[in-house]
């Protein structure tokens, strides 16, 4: 192992190259292929590799070279939570993922809220608003969008819950008790109090399915004794672009692959400053021969927070960028639907997007 | 010029003083005789599309074979006002190619591409939960 490290550091001092990693990339894959993160702004933003910006390069888009480049990679998956990555697509359509994640893949939510009876200090609007943003369980695939016209809602369209909560004074309290939690009885009105009432043939349709909040323990209102509350709802299918109670994401995005590139070897005092610069796990000390050495082991841990240009004798040393085709996905989901299946779900609206004007251009070259 | 001018977000398509004359709800052709120069209005739709259709169309193929010569030359969207939902999408092609053509192939192009995400990524779920089943 000694004899490897002679020779390759003799090697690369030989060839003039001192930086400890890859060969540097030549000036124009970099602006093609890389953002680069400067101290007072960022450069290579948008994307030029369209045919004919480079000559030499033939960008003319093909299938199979897409194909070929293309990868995804499941890095962590839980019933809400997905984390994956997306190497080979540009900025554009990765982009419309997340938008299409945000605002058009349908829910459904709380639209209507019919109030028989209120007499809590939450007022009418506040508590049909606080209602709408509760996550509803149910499988918006399964209904349809609710006619305009239509103002009643039939079973395919619409769900009806109901919430009929009062508050009374515990009998068993304790004499001299000031706990609100001793005191009353249902003094805290819960989403997990909401009930749903099938219309139609939904309760055979949906047996086995539990419709209803997706959460239990959110708090919509507080009562005393005597205040209750008589509310039925109906729920409908949306998109986020409507209102964002429809929104089936606590939220989507993404982030570029950071990179970080050392120009030269760093040793000692700079080395452990170099690490401190970075998060936690990017950079790692190594002993080689007796000295410190810093290296990138993990540079997507990292925040790009650019710190290491603060320091004036650090920031000529590291190169900072990021791989403009790499996109790192992180999807959580509020619970209606597990978050793989909300990807294909996005990835499917932009497919029918494109269909809907396809068909259209068709319809209008027959004019 | 020999190559092709790279559409930016938010360029005004120019009043070229072409009537535009409505065929539905979704698109708007210019009248005049030139089928190359054409502003399509589509309704209801936003960055979302109107960027992701852009990229697909700057990148579509040539039909002339000469390295130099774009089917496209230009290609842009805009916003008109940001309370309106809809967007102006501009094309103008060389050579009198009807601009639907570019329009149908950047379509056509975006929709493969969405297919093989959505092949890929539904492989990709498959094999991570095949391999996390014997863990559990």
């Amino acid at each position: 192992m000694f004899f490897e490290w002679e020779f390759s550091t003799l090697y690369r001092r030989k060839r003039g190259i001192t930086a400890k990693m890859a060969a540097p990339m030549s000036n124009v894959d970099e602006i093609r292929d890389r953002v680069i993160l400067g101290e007072f702004g960022v450069r290579n933003v948008h994307t030029t590799d369209y045919p004919g910006n480079y000559p030499g390069y033939d960008d003319t888009w093909d299938l199979e070279k897409f194909k070929k480049n293309f990868r995804i990679d499941i890095v962590n998956s839980d019933e809400n939570m997905l984390e994956f990555d997306m190497i080979g697509i540009d900025a554009a359509i990765a982009n419309a993922f997340r938008r299409i994640l945000l605002a058009e893949v349908p829910t459904m939510a709380i639209e209507k809220v019919f109030v028989y009876n209120n007499t809590s200090i939450i007022q009418d609007e506040i508590l049909a608003h606080r209602l709408g943003l509760v996550p509803i369980k149910a499988d918006p695939r399964l209904f349809e969008y609710r006619n305009p016209e239509d103002q009643e809602g039939t079973e395919i369209d619409t769900i009806q819950l109901q919430l009929k909560v009062k508050c009374t004074r515990n009998p068993r309290a304790p004499k001299d008790s000031s706990d609100p939690k001793e005191l009353y009885l249902n003094h805290m009105v819960y989403s997990g109090d909401i009930k749903w009432l099938p219309i139609g043939n939904q309760a055979d349709v949906f047996a086995d399915a539990k419709i209803g909040p997706v959460h239990g323990d959110i708090l919509l209102a507080q009562l005393r004794p005597g205040q209750e509350l008589d509310i039925v709802m109906h729920c409908v299918k949306g998109i986020g672009k409507d209102h964002a109670k429809f929104s089936p994401v606590a939220t989507a995005s993404y982030r570029l692959l950071p990179e970080i590139t050392l120009l030269q070897t760093i040793e000692g005092e700079q080395a452990e400053r170099l690490k401190r610069c970075f998060s936690p796990g990017v950079i790692e000390i190594q002993n080689v021969n007796g000295r410190k050495v810093a290296k990138v082991v993990n540079s997507r841990l990292d925040t790009c927070s650019r710190e290491v240009l603060r320091h004036d004798d650090l920031k000529s040393l590291v190169k900072l960028g990021r791989v403009r085709d790499h996109f790192i996905f992180s999807v959580e989901s509020t619970g209606i639907l597990p978050a793989d299946v909300l990807v294909t779900e996005a990835i499917n609206v932009l497919i029918s997007k494109c269909q809907k004007f396809l068909t259209e251009l068709d319809a209008a070259e027959m004019d | 010029m020999t190559h092709m001018i790279c559409g930016q977000q938010h360029i005004h398509a120019a009043s070229t003083g072409h009537v535009e004359r409505a065929i539905d709800a979704n698109m708007v052709r210019t009248d005049g005789a030139d089928e190359g120069c054409v502003t399509f209005v589509l309704h209801e739709e936003d960055h979302t599309l109107g960027n992701s259709l852009r990229y697909m169309i700057m990148k579509s193929l040539s039909r002339v074979v000469c390295f130099y010569s774009q089917d496209v030359e230009f290609c842009g969207y805009s916003i008109t006002h940001p309370s309106e939902s809809k967007i102006n999408f501009r094309i103008q092609t060389r050579d009198g190619v009807a601009a639907s053509e570019p329009l149908r192939s950047g379509l056509n192009n975006l929709t493969e591409v969405c297919k093989h995400v959505l092949h890929t990524f539904e492989a990709r779920m498959q094999a991570f939960r095949d391999k996390e089943e014997p863990m559990s």
